[in-house]
């Protein structure tokens, strides 16, 4: 008895003394990816944040000038317009491709896990692999005057809809959204159908069995299935909308005029074209904070659904 | 399963309807592509002639062979090291459990939803003090660390559901902290590991943002970034600027049908976990 009670002692210092290894070890192993991460994205955040109170041309001297960026970028009508383009785009990227996402899964949950599905799954997934560069040279060649958009209304009966659909101040936002809806409609589909799959058969039969339709069904089981993936895929969806780049970039370079105008945009303009980096980063940190606003609440139901 | 006829159809045929719209702009890139070099193509139709020298011509004129090997260089920098210190950090965060691990896991997750456009104008600055603009360093120094947030996360995450019990049954027979990791963490990593790789390769080739921005000759960029320098080059030519596009997506167009499984699961584990 008394030599194990000795015993344990020694045994219990020589375990906080290897705690004490473990910790340090671990430190050392967390310490190069911090400091990837501190250097290029916590240290430029910071310098950001910086310029954002100083009126610089990226050369010369600075000068301090408070808040006046932030005010430009909360009242210019140019600035407002982009990040109002940005929110229509929420609609091209987010609502259409989780609506049609949710529609074909709900339709197809039962369709067996054959070859034809996996093939189509390989195809949905298609745009996820090319780059949304490229997704904007192949649609911008889609929505041309000569383009096969316009064919296809030709042929249809359509042929008064026909127009340089990118070249048009009516129809080039929603047209550009729509590039956004191809690329990740499929994504949406794919990960809703998995999710699908994961919901307890038995729940559709019972509902089945009392003389539910498809809507209530819907409603009851399907809906609450899918929370996490529904959650998941508006974050990951809303996050491209409002920091459209590459598709905007190559396909219309915000016109015509200023139609496709979205802050990823203007934050290149201002800050390269016109050498106002203040301004610029001004606009990226509202950029974030906008960014963050939407998607911490949608993080926080999926949460609270989860209890 | 009772489920009524008319659901059926309707699903296959709307799943066939996304199918083809998935499809019509590939294909149109495609036979696009195929029409003579010298004239604006109507729409969607199949050349009567098909031109395969046109993907010959886009290709040398486009500097294709430049173009890979500057995204492959890019790509061969930033994942081994992406992937090399974020499952040391992932293992120290989700395996040790070392004291302060909440607060650094916060700390980078408040990463993931930054923009990178919100980042590119400070980005710009330091890769100017640092001495790398116009190189490929500009790019592949700031993706790395731009990439830590969702790769440490994911690693963890993965970490953190290895049972506690291999690592004290490994402890009691007497292996090292280092044998431990290597003998028995690592091997039960590697699927966590290959799905991370083909994603960290994805978002490189595909990078568009960074290069255009840090890199002022196009033939240094990613091929994604190199799109942009396409569109100069074969401004007359649709049927040009299309073959060259086309010959920058099909290698990733290839290695996703090889792997595909892998690719779908990696996307949708990594959108979830993200």
């Amino acid at each position: 008895m008394t030599t194990t009670s000795t015993s344990s002692a020694p045994r219990r210092a020589a375990a906080r003394a290897a705690a004490r290894r473990a910790d340090l070890a671990g430190w050392l192993l967390v310490l190069p990816a911090l400091a990837a991460y501190g250097t290029f994205v916590i240290y430029p955040l910071a310098t950001g944040i910086q310029f954002s109170f100083y009126d610089w041309n990226g050369i010369g001297a600075a000068t301090w000038v408070g808040l006046e960026n932030y005010i430009t970028v909360l009242t210019n009508p140019d600035l407002l317009g982009a990040i109002r383009n940005s929110f229509v785009l929420v609609a091209f990227f987010t609502i259409i491709p989780v609506g049609t996402g949710l529609v074909l899964a709900t339709l197809i949950r039962t369709m067996r896990d054959g070859a034809a599905l996996r093939a189509a799954q390989t195809v949905l997934f298609l745009p996820q692999i090319i780059p949304l560069a490229a997704a904007g040279i192949a649609w911008s060649w889609m929505y041309a005057q000569t383009g096969a958009v316009n064919q296809i209304l030709n042929a249809i009966g359509l042929g008064f809809l026909a127009r340089p659909w990118l070249a048009d101040y009516a129809t080039a936002l929603p047209a550009v959204g729509l590039i956004g809806s191809w690329v990740l409609t499929g994504l949406c589909t794919v990960l809703l159908l998995t999710g699908i799959g994961k919901i307890d058969v038995s729940l559709y039969e019972a509902i089945r069995l009392d003389g539910a339709g498809w809507f209530r069904e819907f409603i009851t089981i399907t809906l609450p299935g899918l929370r996490q993936e529904l959650a998941v895929l508006v974050t990951l969806t809303m996050i491209a909308a409002l920091s459209t780049f590459d598709i905007i970039y190559i396909s219309t370079q915000g016109g015509p005029g200023r139609a496709t105008l979205v802050p990823g945009l203007l934050i290149f303009r201002i800050g390269f074209t016109q050498s106002d980096v203040g301004l610029a980063s001004a606009f990226g940190i509202v950029m974030m904070v906008l960014v963050l606003a939407l998607v911490l609440p949608i993080q926080r139901l999926a949460r609270i659904g989860d209890r | 399963m009772i489920t009524s006829k008319t659901e059926i159809v309707i699903g296959r045929v709307l799943l066939a309807l996304a199918v083809v719209l998935t499809l019509i702009p590939l294909v149109n890139m495609l036979s696009a592509a195929l029409q003579p070099a010298d004239r604006n193509p109507a729409g969607l139709t199949w050349p009567t002639d098909p031109q395969w020298g046109n993907f010959v011509e886009a290709f040398e004129v486009g500097n294709v062979w430049r173009l890979m090997g500057s995204s492959a260089f890019i790509v061969v920098c930033v994942v081994p090291i992406a992937l090399l210190i974020a499952t040391l950090a992932g293992y120290a965060l989700g395996g040790l459990r070392i004291r302060g691990a909440r607060a650094v896991l916060v700390l980078f997750v408040v990463g993931l939803t930054i923009p990178f456009e919100s980042l590119i104008i400070p980005l710009y600055y330091q890769a100017q003090g640092l001495g790398t603009l116009n190189t490929q360093w500009a790019v592949i120094f700031p993706l790395i660390g731009l990439f830590m947030p969702f790769s440490v996360f994911w690693m963890r995450a993965h970490f953190v559901n290895v049972p506690r019990e291999l690592s004290e049954a490994a402890r009691v027979d007497g292996a090292t902290m280092w044998q431990e990791f290597v003998r028995i963490q690592l091997p039960l990593a590697l699927p966590a590991i290959s799905a991370l790789t083909i994603l960290l390769f994805i978002w490189t080739w595909n990078q568009f943002l960074l290069p255009v921005v840090l890199i002022a000759d196009p033939l240094d960029r990613t091929v994604a970034g190199a799109l942009t320098f396409f569109q100069g080059q074969y401004y007359l030519s649709i049927p040009l600027l299309n073959a060259g596009a086309l010959i920058i997506i099909i290698p990733a167009i290839i290695v996703f049908l090889i792997f595909q499984r892998q690719f779908i699961r990696a996307l949708l584990q990594g959108a979830v976990k993200g």
